[in-house]
């Protein structure tokens, strides 16, 4: 018997409750279901809901913390037989005993005692299962046993239901929302202990980005040096090479797309270029590291210029086409959000289709270009596996596009990459990085969230 | 182009602004215009009438070709603006709308400042070449559209700003500044209040003569109060047409008569 077994037939009596509690309040009315305050199927959903969640919640509990009590029990049963010991040593005789009882290997010969200690971990396994499920299908019986009497054809269980449901709603709303602080939270707590051990405008204006801390005091080049001005350069700079790419192709291809394009090439076309946003950025990332890249060193080499094998302006370019799709998707929900009678009254004005789009459309769409322009360029700045791959490592801190330069999100690959203690300011250098690109897309994201808004007042 | 009259039942002695022989236009399989015959004349207001889906507002967008922009869209017969049809290869549609003028039922200011609002089509079309004389533009359309004394201390301020009526008038001046031939006008007060309407209609009559006038309406009572001829479309069909005192007082079709007089529609 394990725990499914007890799921199971807890979810088999819920089943008879809600068959139960249909009938009875059926009965009740003799079958006349006027006299009833809600349908009879809520009072079945009702004897399901109040008897099940009580014990669900019981066995939950359970779940989570028999593990932890049962330790703390046989700790003490461990300290009680050998003495004082470390808690490296304790632990080794934890999983020594749950080992044996588990019929693992054991790591050391089997003593009588620890024979002993292994059949009391089991019995205390054992007896805290039953302990929970019989707890479980108390509260189930009883549970039921109490709806059975609530249930009468005033209850309100439609009501109940729906306060079961919001409550429902709210708690997974809540889940979301707290995980969203949290992580905040974290970055917030490690980057303030990452700028214990370096000062905070060495970290933002520091113009040498060379992260590495000492393992041993005598240890050459032990201090590190970051100043994450570079990483920020290259961020912006291949952002900026990649909006110089998606931004005219994006409007432009939204333009065709609303004003010029017939309704079967808008059809094919449209969806044909929302397919770029469903491409893996991973793939971009080889494109532009084994396609892109080469395809501009050879470039480079040929008319004689120096390019560096991994450019910004390769994963820039890349960049560009990845972020095509939500220049233009957004882009175009703007300008079809222009009321048609801006067309027609500038139509009938005598301008052709261009003059009504320059003059018209565009000025009016602005704001929700705008908001495009920014939604695409915080996407860029958090974009990770382009460059990654196409990028390159080195802090360079240069306007060249065909030099190699490094963005925040590759340096906070390189970061965590491997075996890192969790205290060096290397380590805790990442988080620093991740809290400044987290404010500057939420920076991004607000106020394209307010172009918007402003922008959606003006026709409604 | 030459029509001849005998294909027509209308008899004239003035020569029509424009007109229209054997118009047919389809949406797709809808065929919501039947060989309409109908004049304009250059020097009066013509009422277009009827219930709705009649057909009116149809034959109004085929006048300036504002139909185009409608894919499923198919015209056919003869539309003539002096004399030279509208619907050849040789028309530039953009040329003919400048000739055309339209209004539309809902007021359309653009989101831009009044001055821009009027100074758009004569910039497009190049028809200033200084500032001041776009501001005289500006301010002859305003003047003449009634809104003027209103709007001339915030000409910058936004022409969405203006209330329903004054922003139709605003549409009108806007329509004045390119300094078209013919007026069309959908239904323009559909969307405003008796006082707006009633300044709208002070308006098209003080406009009569300047411009040949064709407005769309719904209201006989309008159409009774600003029009010289009256055209009854009914399913497609231009049923009658003549002068709008005969229409409305000595209607010869019984449809007519039952229409105006409020049995259906």
């Amino acid at each position: 018997m394990n725990t499914y077994i007890v799921l199971l037939i807890l979810l088999a009596l819920s089943v008879l409750n809600f068959t139960l509690g249909k009938k009875r309040v059926l009965a009740a009315v003799n079958g006349d279901m006027a006299g009833l305050h809600s349908l009879p199927n809520h009072y079945g959903w009702f004897a399901v809901i109040f008897s099940l969640t009580p014990s669900l919640f019981i066995l939950f509990i359970w779940m989570v913390s028999h593990g932890h009590i049962i330790d703390t029990i046989l700790i003490e049963k461990i300290k009680a037989t050998y003495g004082a010991l470390s808690d490296f040593e304790i632990n080794v005789h934890l999983s020594d005993i749950r080992n044996l009882a588990n019929n693992d290997a054991v790591s050391v010969a089997i003593s009588p005692e620890l024979r002993e200690a292994a059949d009391y971990y089991d019995k205390l396994r054992v007896n805290s299962f039953w302990a929970a499920a019989l707890l479980a299908f108390g509260i189930m019986l009883g549970a039921s046993a109490y709806i059975a009497k609530l249930i009468t054809p005033t209850l309100r269980a439609r009501n109940h239901i729906e306060q079961a449901v919001r409550f429902v709603l709210v708690a997974s709303s809540t889940i979301a929302i707290l995980t969203t602080i949290g992580i905040v939270l974290s970055l917030l707590f490690e980057t303030m202990l990452f700028l214990q051990h370096v000062a905070i405008d060495d970290f933002l204006f520091g113009l040498k980005w060379s992260p590495q801390t000492a393992l041993r005091a005598d240890q050459v080049g032990s201090s590190g040096s970051f100043g994450a001005l570079p990483l920020f350069a290259g961020t912006l700079f291949i952002t900026f090479i990649a909006l110089l790419v998606a931004g005219p192709i994006g409007l432009l291809s939204a333009i065709y797309m609303t004003e010029f394009a017939s309704d079967r090439i808008r059809t094919i076309a449209k969806p044909v270029l929302e397919i770029l946003a469903g491409v893996p950025t991973v793939v971009y990332g080889f494109f532009a590291a084994l396609v892109v890249a080469p395809a501009i060193r050879d470039f480079g080499t040929y008319v004689g210029l120096d390019v560096a094998s991994e450019s910004a302006l390769a994963a820039g370019l890349v960049m560009g086409i990845m972020i095509i799709p939500f220049i233009s998707s957004l882009s175009d929900d703007a300008i079809t959000a222009v009321p048609q009678s801006m067309r027609d009254g500038s139509l009938a004005l005598g301008s052709t289709k261009t003059e009504t789009m320059l003059k018209v459309l565009l000025p009016a769409a602005l704001p929700g270009v705008v908001s495009a322009f920014l939604l695409a360029t915080s996407r860029a700045v958090g974009e990770t596996m382009i460059v990654v791959m196409a990028a390159g490592m080195a802090a360079n801190l240069t306007a060249n596009p065909l030099d190699a330069v490094t963005t925040v999100t590759v340096q906070i690959v390189a970061l965590l990459t491997g075996d890192q203690e969790f205290d060096s300011a290397k380590t805790l250098s990442a988080f620093a990085l991740g809290l400044a690109l987290f404010i500057i897309t939420l920076c991004l994201n607000v106020v394209a969230l307010y172009v918007v808004r402003k922008y959606r007042e003006e026709y409604e | 182009m030459n029509i001849q009259a005998a294909d027509t039942n209308i008899t004239t002695d003035r020569e029509p602004k424009m007109q229209a022989r054997r118009v047919n236009v389809f949406y797709g399989d809808t065929h919501a215009l039947k060989d309409v015959n109908l004049d304009i004349y250059a020097d009066e207001v013509t009422a277009l009438i009827g219930p709705s889906g009649c057909g009116k507002s149809t034959f109004l967008r085929c006048l300036n070709r504002m139909n185009d922009t409608v894919a499923s869209c198919r015209v056919k017969g003869v539309m003539t603006l002096d004399n030279e049809d509208i619907y050849s290869k040789q028309v530039d549609v953009v040329q003919l709308r400048a000739r055309v003028g339209m209004v539309f039922q809902k007021p359309n200011p653009f989101p831009k400042s009044i001055y821009d609002n009027v100074a758009y089509g004569p910039r497009i079309h190049g028809l200033a070449r200084k500032g001041d004389e776009l501001d005289e533009i500006v301010f002859t359309s305003l003047q003449k559209a009634g809104l003027w004394d209103e709007v001339k201390d915030r000409l910058d301020t936004s022409g969405t700003a203006l209330s329903g009526g004054q922003q139709q008038r605003l549409c009108i001046a806007r329509a004045i500044a390119v300094n078209p031939e013919v007026i069309l006008m959908d239904e323009p007060c559909s969307a405003l209040d008796p006082i707006a309407t009633a300044k709208i209609e002070e308006l098209i009559d003080e406009l009569k003569g300047h411009y040949a006038i064709v407005i769309v309406t719904h209201s006989m009572q309008q159409a009774a109060r600003v029009s010289q001829k009256t055209a009854f479309f009914h399913l497609g069909n231009l049923v009658e047409y003549g002068d709008t005192v005969e229409i409305f007082t000595n209607p010869q079709e019984p449809k007519t008569k039952d229409y105006i007089t409020g049995r259906y529609g």
